[in-house]
C-alpha cells in the first residue's frame, strides 16, 4: 500500500483496498462474534466473566488439528466443537460451580485459573510451536475477484459458518422450549427454579454451549490464522473489548461491536499514513525537531493493534452501558 | 478483634514483638544465606513483597480484582531507570536511593490517569477494563521505542551519582539493605493504612457498597483513592526491580507479568495483610528455585491455584490462621492423625500425577534423547506400558486415599469449626 499517500480520509482509497479490507474486516469481525456471543450469553445468564473463552477457541483449533489428520476436516468441524463443548460443560459441573457460592471474583479467579492451565496443557501435548493445520482442499482457493483482487473461498464459508451460527442462536433462544427456559433463568432465575426448571442444569448446558461455540470459531478460526498456544492471548483480550463497547449481556452489541472492531483494525492494518502527512498535505511543516514527533510520526497501521483498547476506553467515558447495553454494571 | 470498643492501651506488645521480628529477619537474612544466589532471591523478595500487597490493597482490601496491575509497577520502572540515566548523564542532580520514590510518584500519577476511567465500575465490568488498559499499555510499549526501548528495553548503572558514607550500590548487599528498608517502611505504611478511616471505608466499599452509598460516602471516589495508592506503591516496587536488574523491558508492563502478581497475592492469601508478604515470598522461591526443579512447574502452578480457589479462598494465610485457631481451642490433636494421612496420599497422587506430566514432557522436548528418563531416581520408559500403568495406579492409589480421608475429615473440620463458633458466642454473651 506504498502508493497510499496522505489519504488519512478514506475517501480517496481505491475500490480494490476498501472491498478487499471490508470484506475481510467483515468476515474477521464475525469471527470475533463467534466468540463474544458465547462470552455474553455466559455473562448475561451466569453473572460469570469466562476468562477461559478464547482457551476454548485454542482448544476447539488443536482438536480440530488432531481430528483432521485422522477423519478430515468435516468430521472435525463436528466434533471438536462437541468435545470442546462437554469440557465445558463439565469444568461448570465439576469446577465453576463449587465456587459459585462464594460470589463473582472467585468465579472469574477460576476461569483465569483454567486458561492458564489449559494452555499449559496445550502445551504439554501439541508443543510451544505453530501447528501445519490447513484449510480443506475443496475451500482452497479463490471464490470470486473483485476489483483485481481474489476472495478467497474459506472465507466466504467462514462467514457462512457464523451466519448460520448467529441464525441458530436466534432460533434456539425464541422458538424453542428450552430457548424460553433459558431466557426466564436469564432473568429471574428463583422464578425459573420454583417452576420447576432444573436452572443449574441451565447454566451447565449455556457454559457448555458457549464453549462449543469458541471451539467452532477455533475449528474455522485456527487455519484461517494460526494455531499456536499464543492464539488465545491473542483474541482472548479483543473479545472482552467487544463485550464491554457492545453492552455488558448485549446480544446485539456484540454483533455490532465484532463487526466495527474487526472492520476498523483490518483497515488501519492497511493504511500507511500518519498525522506527519496528513500536516504535510495541510502545508504544515512536521520535522523530528517537532515537540510530540514520535506521537505524530505513528502510521495508522502502527496504531492498529491498540484501536480496539482505545475505542474501550472511549466508550466508558462517553457511552458506560455501551453501544446497545441498557445496565450500567 | 475489630469490632471491640476503643480502648486506651499505652503499648501493644504483640504489635512492637511482629514488626521487631519482622526488622530483624529483613536485617539478618543476608548474614544467614550468604551465597549471591541467596542475595539475589532476597532483594527480589522484597520487591514482589511490596507490589504484592499494593496489589492487595485493591484485591483483599478493595475487593477489586484488577488484571493490569504490572502497569503501574512497570511504568514505575521505565520512570526509574530513566531518571537513572538523567543521574548518570550528570543532568539530575538525585541521590540513587530516592529513585525509588520517583518510581512511586510515577505509578501515582499514572493510576490517576487510568484509574479515572477504571474505577468507574465494580467487580466483573472493573476486571475487564483493567484488562483493557493493561493491554493497551502493552501494545504502545512496543510503538515508543523512544521511551520503551523497542524489544531490548532500557537498560542503566546503577553506581553512578553522589555515593554518601562509601555506599554505592554496586554489592548486591548494599542494595538489598535498600530494598529491605523500602520494604519495611512500605509495609509498615500500608498496614497504617488498613488502620485508617480510609482503610475501613475501603473494606465497607468491599463488603456492601450500596449501604456505603447511603451513608453518605462515594464509593468511586473510595476506590479511586485506593487505587491511587496502590499505584504508589507498586511504582515503588518496580522502581526497586528497575535498580536490582539495571534493565526495564515492555515484559515488566505485560499481561501475564499483571497475572503474576494476581495469582501470587492469591495463593498467599487475600483476606489477610500478610498474605500478600508469603506470596511475594512465594513468587520467588517458584521462580528461581521450582522453575528449575521441572519443566511443567506452570502447569502445577495452575493446578495448585485451581484448587485454592475452590477449597482454600483465603490462600495459605487463611489455612495458617484457621489452624491457629484451632490449635488455640485445643482441638488440633485429634486432627494430627489425618493430616499425616491426607500429607503422604496427595504426596502419592502428586508423584504419579508428575511421573506422566514429566512423561508426556518429556516425548514433547526431548525425544532425540531417547525413549527413557529418570523421574526421582526412577527409570520411566515412555515406550513402556509400565512405566504408564505404574503412574496412574500410583496416581489412582493416592487419590482414593487422599478422597477417602478428605470426606471423613471435613465431617470433622466443619464439626471442630461448629464447636469454636458456639463457643465464641457463648464468651461473647458472657
Amino acid at each position: 500500500m506504498g502508493h497510499l499517500r496522505a489519504p488519512f480520509f478514506l475517501l480517496n482509497i481505491d475500490m480494490e483496498f476498501f472491498t478487499n479490507s471490508l470484506l475481510n474486516g467483515i468476515s474477521y469481525g464475525l469471527l470475533l462474534f463467534m466468540l463474544s456471543s458465547g462470552l455474553t450469553l455466559i455473562f448475561s445468564m451466569m453473572g460469570v466473566l469466562n476468562f477461559a473463552h478464547a482457551s476454548f477457541y485454542m482448544l476447539g483449533a488443536f482438536f480440530a488439528y488432531t481430528i483432521t489428520q485422522f477423519l478430515g476436516f468435516w468430521v472435525a468441524l463436528f466434533i471438536a466443537p462437541l468435545v470442546v463443548g462437554i469440557v465445558g460443560a463439565g469444568f461448570e459441573r465439576y469446577f465453576l460451580r463449587k465456587v459459585h457460592p462464594f460470589g463473582h471474583v472467585p468465579e472469574l479467579l477460576i476461569t483465569f485459573g483454567l486458561a492458564f492451565i489449559l494452555l499449559e496443557l496445550v502445551q504439554l501435548v501439541w508443543g510451544r510451536a505453530s501447528l501445519d493445520y490447513r484449510i480443506p482442499a475443496a475451500l482452497d482457493g479463490p471464490l470470486f475477484t473483485l476489483f483485481g483482487t481474489q476472495f478467497p473461498k474459506y472465507r466466504a464459508f467462514m462467514m457462512f459458518v457464523a451466519l448460520m451460527m448467529l441464525l441458530s442462536i436466534w432460533l434456539l433462544l425464541t422458538r424453542t422450549r428450552i430457548g424460553l427456559v433459558i431466557q426466564a433463568a436469564l432473568t429471574h432465575p428463583e422464578t425459573a427454579q420454583a417452576l420447576g426448571h432444573n436452572v443449574p442444569r441451565v447454566f451447565m448446558l449455556v457454559f457448555g454451549g458457549g464453549a462449543a461455540l469458541a471451539g467452532l470459531a477455533g475449528v474455522i478460526g485456527g487455519n484461517a490464522f494460526v494455531t499456536e498456544p499464543g492464539m488465545a492471548a491473542t483474541v482472548g483480550s479483543i473479545i472482552f473489548v467487544v463485550v464491554v463497547v457492545g453492552g455488558l449481556g448485549s446480544l446485539g452489541g456484540a454483533l455490532l461491536a465484532s463487526l466495527l472492531i474487526g472492520v476498523v483494525q483490518t483497515f488501519a492494518v492497511g493504511i500507511d499514513a500518519s498525522l506527519v502527512g496528513a500536516a504535510a498535505s495541510l502545508g504544515v511543516a512536521v520535522t523530528s525537531s517537532t515537540f510530540g514527533y514520535e506521537l505524530l510520526s505513528l502510521k495508522v497501521s502502527q496504531v492498529a493493534p491498540i484501536m480496539p483498547y482505545l475505542f474501550m476506553v472511549l466508550i466508558l467515558i462517553f457511552r458506560p452501558k455501551g453501544l446497545l447495553g441498557t445496565r450500567e454494571g | 478483634m475489630s469490632n471491640s470498643i476503643v480502648k486506651f492501651k499505652p503499648l501493644n506488645i504483640g504489635r512492637i514483638l511482629v514488626w521487631g521480628f519482622f526488622a530483624l529477619v529483613l536485617l539478618l537474612a543476608p548474614l544467614l544465606f550468604t551465597s549471591s544466589l541467596s542475595h539475589t532471591m532476597l532483594s527480589q523478595m522484597g520487591i514482589f513483597i511490596i507490589i504484592c500487597l499494593s496489589y492487595n490493597i485493591l484485591l483483599g482490601q478493595g475487593g477489586m480484582l484488577s488484571f493490569g496491575h504490572a502497569v503501574y509497577s512497570g511504568l514505575g520502572a521505565f520512570m526509574a531507570i530513566h531518571t537513572l540515566n538523567m543521574i548518570s548523564s550528570g543532568t539530575l542532580p538525585l541521590p540513587v536511593s530516592l529513585v525509588p520514590i520517583v518510581g512511586g510518584l510515577a505509578g501515582l500519577v499514572f493510576a490517576a490517569i487510568f484509574g479515572s476511567v477504571t474505577v468507574k465500575k465494580a467487580g466483573t465490568p472493573f476486571a475487564m477494563i483493567t484488562l483493557g488498559i493493561g493491554e493497551l499499555i502493552w501494545a504502545m510499549s512496543l510503538m515508543f521505542p523512544g521511551f520503551f526501548g523497542g524489544e531490548g528495553g532500557v537498560s542503566g548503572n546503577r553506581v553512578t551519582g553522589s555515593s554518601p558514607f562509601g555506599i554505592t550500590f554496586g554489592p548486591q548487599i548494599q542494595l538489598y539493605y535498600l530494598i529491605a528498608l523500602y520494604t519495611f517502611v512500605c509495609t509498615a505504611l500500608m498496614f497504617a493504612l488498613t488502620r485508617t478511616p480510609l482503610g475501613r471505608m475501603l473494606n465497607a466499599v468491599r463488603d456492601n457498597p450500596e449501604r456505603v452509598e447511603f451513608v453518605g460516602y462515594d464509593t468511586q471516589r473510595v476506590r479511586y483513592i485506593a487505587f491511587m495508592i496502590a499505584g504508589f506503591f507498586a511504582g515503588i516496587g518496580g522502581a526497586l526491580a528497575a535498580l536490582n536488574f539495571e534493565i526495564v523491558t515492555s515484559e515488566n508492563v505485560s499481561g501475564p507479568r499483571s497475572g503474576v502478581f494476581l495469582l501470587f497475592t492469591f495463593l498467599g492469601g487475600a483476606t489477610f495483610f500478610f498474605g500478600a508478604i508469603i506470596g511475594g515470598i512465594l513468587s520467588v522461591l517458584a521462580f528461581v528455585l521450582f522453575s528449575e526443579l521441572t519443566k511443567a512447574w506452570l502447569l502445577y502452578l495452575g493446578l495448585l491455584f485451581l484448587f485454592m480457589v475452590m477449597y482454600a479462598p483465603g490462600g495459605f494465610a487463611s489455612l495458617i490462621m484457621m489452624n491457629l485457631r484451632v490449635v488455640s481451642y485445643g482441638k488440633f490433636k485429634p486432627l494430627i492423625g489425618k493430616y499425616c494421612v491426607l500429607f503422604v496420599s496427595g504426596v502419592v497422587a502428586l508423584l504419579g500425577l508428575a511421573a506422566m506430566v514429566e512423561m508426556i514432557y518429556h516425548m514433547q522436548l526431548n525425544q532425540a534423547l531417547g525413549e527413557g528418563l529418570t523421574f526421582l531416581n526412577i527409570g520411566l520408559n515412555v515406550k513402556s506400558a509400565a512405566s504408564w500403568g505404574g503412574a496412574v495406579a500410583v496416581m489412582l492409589v493416592g487419590s482414593l486415599i487422599f478422597e477417602f480421608t478428605r470426606r471423613k475429615f471435613a465431617v470433622q473440620w466443619s464439626t471442630i469449626q461448629e464447636f469454636i463458633e458456639n463457643e465464641i458466642k457463648r464468651k461473647e454473651s458472657l
